[in-house]
């Protein structure tokens, strides 16, 4: 089975945009959303993932789910910058709505080959007339 | 922009966090449960004016809306219907589509 | 226009491959063409061959299948999704030692990859889900 399915791209680069509004565990979709991006990954588009709304919690610290016998997936997040993808946008207001701050969610980093593989943050909070800016100069987003 | 939107408001964020986040001009089309949102003297009514006054067009797919009882006489002002080929239209004529699931 | 979609849930708990199979045929007759219907999530179970709805109802796994051999659609089913539920092809079954295989004719399985391909390769990316 061709799970990347790469070289299908053609030279071809997209801006895709990965939304996720959504809390782990009580539906799938962040799971499933996180493995399409891995998966994306290999495809060398431009690749952004915004968490808003109740997407925010995927990226909580210190998530427990010994008690619901679910997979602890959120470590896996960490990959991303592994993979280059290091535009992942925090929506400002969806944090401050839930009472959070950047510090509550887990540390994203990646290593800038350019400047001495110096490690940055792929966390960039943004406001949501920053964030709506960026939606719109967009050619694929998917949501889930 | 399209952005699709097929939960009614009145159970789920999607509308509010769509129009909270579509830029100026963008289209929205309310399809599904989505089509709630499009009804007269909803509690919701002063969002989608709210829209309209910033330029975006409100579309709601005719047959989801007659699904749910809501004819063409009960749908807010400004709210432009379409059918299966229209929704198809929004599409090709919109660079993005956007569903907020 | 090159169109394609990504089915997210299954056939009727939700409408949502209700309307993405009315939004396929309706671009169909407008001379658009469909490059590929990906089903992720629950909606991997609308490639299930052993549905029986009842008579006065619509068979939606029938209903993508038949449009598939009419207009020679790609429909794909994400692997690892149909794994997890129980959605398998003859090879797939064969590999993981289960007696029965279940995908409609006009399915086919395989990796996530087909769906970014196809928003690559397409000039719209149509989502329906919850």
């Amino acid at each position: 089975m061709d799970e990347a399915g790469n070289g299908g791209g053609n030279g071809v680069t997209k801006k895709f945009m990965y939304m996720n509004r959504k809390a782990p565990y009580g539906t799938v979709y962040a799971l499933e959303s996180l493995e399409v991006v891995l998966i994306a990954a290999a495809f060398e588009q431009d690749i952004s993932v915004v968490f808003a709304d109740d997407g925010v919690y995927q990226l909580m610290k210190g998530q427990d789910t010994e008690g619901i016998g679910m997979k602890n997936f959120s470590p896996a997040y960490a990959a991303l910058g592994d993979y280059d993808i290091n535009k992942i946008y925090i929506e400002r207001e969806s944090l401050e709505e839930r009472g959070l701050s950047l510090d509550d969610l887990q540390a994203l980093t990646w290593e800038d080959e350019d400047d001495d593989w110096k490690e940055k943050s792929s966390l960039h909070l943004v406001g949501r007339d920053e964030l709506a800016a960026l939606i719109a100069e967009q050619d694929i987003v998917l949501s889930f | 922009m399209l952005h699709i939107v097929n939960k009614s408001p009145f159970e789920r964020n999607a509308l509010e966090s769509c129009l909270r986040l579509a830029a100026d001009g963008s289209a929205v089309l309310l399809i599904e449960d989505g089509v709630v949102a499009a009804a007269s003297n909803t509690r919701f009514g002063g969002m989608l004016a709210d829209g309209m006054k910033r330029d975006l067009k409100f579309f709601v797919l005719s047959h989801d809306a007659a699904a749910r009882g809501l004819a063409p006489e009960r749908l807010a002002p400004g709210v432009e219907t379409v059918d299966y080929g229209g929704f198809v239209d929004l599409v090709t004529s919109h660079d993005t589509v956007q569903s907020w699931l | 226009m090159k169109l394609s979609l990504l089915v997210n849930e299954g056939p009727y708990t939700h409408q949502a491959s209700d309307s993405a199979y009315r939004f396929a045929r309706a671009a169909l007759d407008k001379g658009h063409e469909i490059y590929r219907v990906f089903f992720y999530h629950d909606g991997v179970n609308n490639g299930t061959r052993l549905a029986v709805p009842p008579q006065d109802d619509r068979n939606l796994s029938q209903l993508w299948s038949e449009l598939a051999a009419e207009h020679e659609l790609d429909l794909v089913l994400c692997v690892a999704a149909a794994q997890r539920r129980g959605l398998l092809d003859g090879d797939e079954a064969k590999r993981h030692g289960k007696d029965a295989d279940n995908i409609a004719p006009g399915f086919r399985i395989s990796g996530l990859g087909q769906l970014i391909e196809a928003g690559i390769q397409s000039d719209r990316l149509v989502t329906f889900g919850d």
